[in-house]
């Protein structure tokens, strides 16, 4: 941190400028003439907190994504039809037993089964020949959009809140203040809040075994010389194949997110696989952190762009991709 | 994956045959005389749903062939760019929507066509500055970027619904919309750029390009500025495949955003795969046996019990199918079964290239 100021003292100060006033614009209530340029504080409120928490359901999907290429050099463009696929499996399991909770250990098996199946039957196979990798992986994806369509139709459809998150709450921070002198805070759906601070602690979780474990430490070697690692004597087809499941398993566990949070109709799949790759073009290949802070980016460029110039919304969004490419290509966060 | 071309030249033949003749493959010439006079034989539905619509996909099919085949760069954006082609002639010319332009079609294709390679070199630019299967990913990006924008953006695009009421022009004294002289029309656009990657294939730049997707360091060793070439082959297949998507909007007379769409980018790869990536006549092949299969699929699964709309499912287990078994598609299918059917018989005569 110290050594970034000294090395980049004007950007430094430039972040600095930007954190204040974006806290400024969320803490402290709007004055008239700011309201009149700008609009409704409440719309601006809505859209970064929706915005961050769609964030949180982009960095469950992406970082699967970003953790499978890291270690295996596999772009999955099934990633997306994964995440529908347990969206549809939690629904069915929502029906069948009513329990929201139980519905993401039914979309997590499902999709890691899945992932297994993948890696083992297929990338096992063509270890090394990225392409070929890739190609199979969008032929996958296009059955199973079909199969998906065969079995579920084209109807969207809706996981149930359970009653005990159903409802909103009030966030402490004031979208205006009445004539009164009272203070209107913001109120926000409880469950969407929920959802984003249980996928804050698994990203940490994520981020504290990739550091602190000893799985973690071999996962990361493999990210950087897995010749040398299997070399080692560690068991490397083991390991990716529970990379594997377990990148399968979160962007399956996302599926009823978003189930939750919007609806599971096909396209759906192709909407988040292109979320995916867009978070982590800007965030970095293979980095987690990376993984997160362009799912925010990303969260909010969608949400603030869908708010102030709908449109235009996918415009901010790509342009966001393009400066990242032109600036760094190779992400904001990567390592390498 | 094998995209290196891996066509060999067929062995002379006879000497007594002319000096053109002799590379030439009598299949080949079967085949393209069965082409030239296809009306004579088949219905206006064959010839406009199976071939013209083969030959337009064919051709935007052939622009990422020739990115992939020479370049080394698979671009999921071709697509994108023939519908963007095609968007820009509905806007620019004779349309159905308020507003249109109402520029002649002589005004509008080269306008739509110089605004395409702008589009490509853009999206080159971009691509160039990643490797291998990023380059897949961005310009998946893009595509999809472009499908939502064009979905969702009324002022220009009209969004959801599209332009509709686009003419297929009339001259020469030929209404061009109907089925013979639209079929000669697509043909005629097919075989051209078809030629067109023949060439340039050959040509200094195409060796040169063949040299960086080979080795990219080396050639930039050797004083070739790597960039620049792999943008300007990203701007040549721009123009090809905006040919097609100017074709398709003719066809249709109208263009939606689901002419754009992700899984319609998608199936240009599967065509292009499908067909044998490392030779230019493969993405006619491809393009064939997508149209056949999806005209025919409904009535194809039907026969067999199932259902008729699962056709999706049938070109993506095909897909599989090639990709697992065949990297090199129905030529690279082609080519090992003629070189056991040789080995078998040692003295039948080994035949040329498979180009129709």
């Amino acid at each position: 941190m110290n050594s970034f100021i000294t090395r980049r003292p004007i950007w430094s100060l430039i972040i600095f400028v930007l954190v204040i006033a974006a806290i400024w614009l969320v803490f402290a209530p709007w004055p008239q003439g700011f309201e009149a340029v700008f609009g409704k504080k409440k719309l601006f409120l809505n859209a970064v907190i929706n915005g961050i928490t769609l964030g949180g359901l982009y960095f469950l999907v992406a970082s699967g994504f970003t953790l499978i290429f890291g270690l295996m050099r596999n772009v999955n463009l099934a990633h997306g039809s994964i995440y529908l696929l347990g969206g549809y499996f939690g629904y069915l399991a929502v029906d069948a037993t009513g329990s929201w909770l139980f519905s993401f250990v039914v979309a997590f098996v499902v999709a890691a089964l899945l992932g297994v199946i993948l890696q083992v039957a297929v990338f096992r196979r063509m270890e090394g020949q990225d392409l070929r990798q890739t190609l199979v992986t969008i032929g996958i994806s296009i059955v199973l959009a079909d199969l998906m369509l065969w079995g579920f139709g084209g109807n969207s459809w809706q996981i149930q809140t359970p009653t005990w998150l159903r409802g909103p709450m009030d966030l402490p921070l004031v979208t205006a203040v009445k004539s009164s002198g009272e203070a209107v805070y913001l109120s926000y759906p409880i469950v969407r809040l929920v959802i984003f601070f249980a996928s804050v602690v698994i990203g940490l979780t994520m981020w504290l075994v990739l550091n602190r474990t000893r799985i973690g430490m071999i996962v990361r070697a493999g990210v950087d010389d897995r010749e040398i690692l299997s070399a080692m004597g560690v068991p490397i087809q083991l390991v990716f194949v529970i990379v594997f499941a377990f990148g399968a398993g979160l962007a399956g566990m996302a599926g009823v997110v978003g189930g939750t949070f919007q609806s599971l109709s096909p396209g759906e799949d192709t909407r988040f696989l292109l979320a995916s790759l867009i978070v982590v073009i800007v965030g970095g290949m293979g980095s987690i952190p990376g993984a997160a802070l362009g799912s925010v980016i990303i969260g909010l460029a969608e949400q603030i762009g869908l708010a102030y110039f709908p449109t235009y919304a996918i415009v901010l969004t790509f342009l966001i991709m393009v400066l990242v490419l032109a600036v760094r290509p190779q992400g904001l966060l990567a390592g390498r | 994956m094998a995209l290196a071309e891996s066509r060999t030249r067929g062995a002379p033949s006879t000497a007594s045959q002319p000096a053109w003749l002799q590379n030439v493959n009598p299949v080949a010439i079967l085949v393209g005389a069965v082409i030239l006079i296809m009306p004579a034989i088949a219905s206006s539905f064959i010839l406009t749903q199976i071939f013209g619509w083969a030959y337009m996909l064919g051709t935007i099919a052939l622009s990422l062939m020739f990115l992939a085949g020479y370049g080394g760069t698979v671009s999921l954006a071709q697509m994108t760019i023939a519908g963007f082609a095609g968007y820009i002639v509905a806007i620019l010319g004779v349309n159905g929507v308020p507003g249109g332009m109402g520029w002649p079609w002589w005004l509008a294709v080269p306008a739509a066509l110089a605004l395409s390679m702008i589009g490509g070199a853009i999206i080159g630019a971009l691509a160039v500055r990643t490797e291998g299967i990023y380059t897949i990913m961005i310009t998946l990006a893009i595509a999809a970027a472009f499908y939502y924008f064009t979905n969702e953006n009324y002022a220009i695009f009209n969004g959801h619904t599209g332009i509709d009421g686009v003419p297929t022009p009339v001259f020469l004294g030929v209404d061009w919309h109907a089925p013979i002289p639209f079929y000669y029309l697509t043909l005629a656009v097919a075989v051209l750029c078809w030629l067109a990657v023949s060439y340039v294939a050959r040509t200094p730049f195409g060796l040169a390009l063949q040299g960086i997707r080979d080795n990219p360091r080396r050639m930039a060793a050797l004083g070739f500025n790597v960039n620049a070439h792999r943008i300007a082959a990203y701007v040549f297949a721009a123009l090809i495949a905006a040919l097609g998507g100017i074709l398709l909007v003719w066809s249709y007379g109208e263009i939606a955003p689901g002419t754009v769409s992700v899984s319609a980018a998608i199936d240009i790869l599967v065509i292009a795969v499908v067909g044998g990536i490392g030779n230019p006549i493969g993405a006619f092949i491809g393009a064939l046996i997508y149209a056949v299969l999806k005209t025919f699929a409904l009535d194809f699964l039907v026969a067999f019990g199932l259902d008729g709309n699962r056709y999706r499912l049938l070109i993506g287990l095909g897909f599989l199918a090639i990709v697992f078994f065949s990297p090199d598609g129905v030529i690279g299918l082609w080519a090992r079964w003629r070189h056991r059917a040789r080995r078998g018989s040692p003295r039948s005569q080994p035949p040329g290239g498979g180009h129709g």
